[in-house]
């Protein structure tokens, strides 16, 4: 355990449990034919469904539950063939309806684990407790009159998935990784974009503090934290406000509370009396959810490759290290224009190449992997040109920043700029002998012992030739002309 | 089962009608009155049977992922007792 808080009275470590709403993608809403897009015009995507009108009744989008059956199997979770809907009732302006159509007793997704992997390399599995489907609310806006708030209703009714997970992360930094994973495992299933800025992902965070081997203390649910920073953040200042509590004496009240970033501190957000009585009760406009093995089967055998499987192939495929293998299946487009440039090539200096004066070059034109001015087409071209021998890989890097700015072929590049390789005994010996001639003097100094100048002898015999010469020969015919 | 005054009150509140003190008692009374009718259930033996949420034996009708409804924010807001601009507006709720 690396992560505790050193009070006066002992050793306290924290106990962590996330549950994230991850924003379902599809076209239509959970229960209603209105659109999904964001950013639309206030009020345009809503229908009188999702506005809750008399006598309106909700139709299941089965696209939307293939997405959270997606989701668990990407999960390895348990997927029940039985589930239902309740209502969660609660009045909120941002909520028509006056409850939430959710999945409270018979959730879709059952038990599930994540592996994450920490900066030290080490490896933890984090339990799902469940995941379930339901809608989204409004929103509203507080800062447009100073007596009303404006309700927006084009998300309500958008379907969210709740993945729960078990009380076991233990660090700040866990909780971090754990958000990545989900988030990354999510974007390869294409099921959420897992974007927390638009809130298409965000996460209600509980925390208790307890001493070594003691059961679970009362815990506190800070609600809607929308990046993965803050999440860190909140758990270490809302765990050492516990603490302080404890410490005096006093008994941490279970309650729901907000993160406030810029003052770095936690506050109650609702009277805990009321918070959590939801009287939650079976949908009657819902009948139980229902799914074939089959249909689950077939949502199975059609799975994306899943980040650890794909990370462990890229080791065993292409020979590269964990480390980097874990870098270049971080993004989906990535790892796809990786293989694209390792497949039939040498996939250690693929892997070099992409990960170094690609990720290089994206970074100082504010491209992205998707904008590359490179393709992994013509970056593959390249590699073949010095695994050919055509260049060296002194004048690769000069034909690729040559493909960065012009989006030519490298073939093109090499015979425009006339870099092809010098790889003609006669052309190499030439420039030994002129080289020579120049440096009479340095002839004498390695002739008397002093090897070490032959480094200096191959570097001007580069010079001579514009940096065309094949490293190999020159070393070779070198040797040659300096012992006769 | 039956109501006392103090949880009328606080159902009350959770469903956010205001209710007059001299009003409690006989909202009591017609929940309990109601309760009492639903607690009639209670002689049944259920033993054994399992829990029934409807009559109907059909499972969840699904429909496609297809957006064929919204763009009716007139006729929405139209109904709304208070509006600005596009949106609804409500008396100020921040917490």
């Amino acid at each position: 355990m690396s992560y505790t808080i050193e009070g006066r009275t002992g050793t306290w470590e924290i106990v962590v449990g996330l549950e994230v709403h991850a924003q379902v993608i599809s076209h239509s809403k959970l229960f209603s034919g209105a659109s999904t897009t964001f950013g639309g015009d206030p009020n345009t995507q809503v229908s009188l469904v999702d506005a809750a009108f008399p006598g309106m009744l909700p139709v299941i989008n089965h696209e939307c539950v293939a997405q959270a059956i997606r989701t668990g199997l990407g999960l390895n979770a348990q997927i029940n063939l039985f589930s239902r809907f309740d209502r969660k009732n609660y009045f909120y302006a941002d909520l028509p309806q006056g409850y939430q159509i959710s999945q409270f007793e018979h959730p879709i997704v059952g038990k599930g684990t994540i592996s994450i992997e920490l900066q030290n390399g080490d490896v933890r599995e984090i339990g799902i407790t469940r995941l379930h489907l339901e809608q989204d609310a409004g929103k509203l806006l507080h800062d447009q009159d100073p007596t009303k708030s404006f309700v927006d209703l084009n998300r309500s009714g958008v379907a969210l998935m709740e993945i729960v997970s078990e009380p076991d992360i233990r660090e700040p930094e866990e909780a971090g990784a754990y958000l990545r994973k989900l988030r990354q495992i999510l974007r390869y299933l294409g099921t959420c974009d897992g974007n927390m800025e638009e809130g298409s992902m965000r996460a209600d965070v509980n925390v208790s503090v307890r001493k070594a081997g003691e059961p679970f203390r009362t815990r506190c649910e800070i609600k809607n934290v929308n990046s993965i920073r803050f999440v860190m953040q909140a758990i270490e200042v809302e765990a050492a406000r516990q603490v302080e509590i404890w410490e005096n004496g006093g008994e941490v009240d279970q309650e729901t509370r907000l993160f406030d970033p810029g003052r770095g501190e936690t506050r109650t957000m609702r009277s805990k009396e009321d918070a959590h009585d939801y009287r939650y009760f079976p949908d009657p406009d819902l009948l139980p959810l229902v799914l074939e093995q089959a249909w689950v089967d077939e949502l199975a055998t059609r799975l994306p490759e899943l980040p650890d499987a794909k990370r462990a192939r890229f080791q065993a495929e292409y020979g590269i290290a964990f480390y980097d293998a874990g870098v270049l299946i971080a993004e989906q487009a990535v790892a796809d224009y990786y293989e694209a440039v390792a497949r039939g090539r040498d996939g250690k200096l693929a892997a070099t190449w992409v990960m170094g004066d690609l990720f290089a070059a994206l970074n100082r034109t504010s491209k992205t992997i998707e904008t590359s001015p490179v393709s992994a087409d013509a970056l593959g071209k390249m590699l073949d040109l010095i695994a050919d021998k055509t260049i060296n890989g002194k004048i690769a890097k000069e034909v690729f920043e040559d493909m960065v700015e012009t989006g030519e072929s490298p073939d093109a590049i090499v015979e425009k700029k006339g870099l092809r390789q010098v790889t003609d005994t006669g052309a190499i010996d030439a420039a030994i002998t002129a080289v020579l001639e120049k440096h009479p003097d340095k002839l004498a100094e390695y002739r008397s012992g002093k090897d070490k100048l032959f480094g200096f002898f191959v570097g001007q015999v580069m010079k001579e030739t514009k940096g065309k010469a094949n490293p190999a020969m020159v070393n070779e015919a070198l040797k040659t002309h300096l012992d006769a | 089962m039956s109501l006392d005054l103090a949880t009328t009150r606080r159902i009350a509140k959770l469903a956010r009608i205001g209710l007059e003190e001299n009003e409690l008692e006989a909202t009591r009374q017609k929940l309990n009155g109601i309760l009492g009718w639903i607690d009639q259930l209670a002689e049944v033996d259920v033993t054994g049977v399992p829990p029934m949420v409807g009559t109907e034996t059909e499972t969840l009708r699904q429909r496609e992922d297809k957006v064929t409804d919204g763009n009716c924010r007139d006729a929405l807001l139209a109904c709304a007792p208070e509006t600005s601009g596009p949106f609804y507006t409500v008396p100020k709720v921040v917490e």
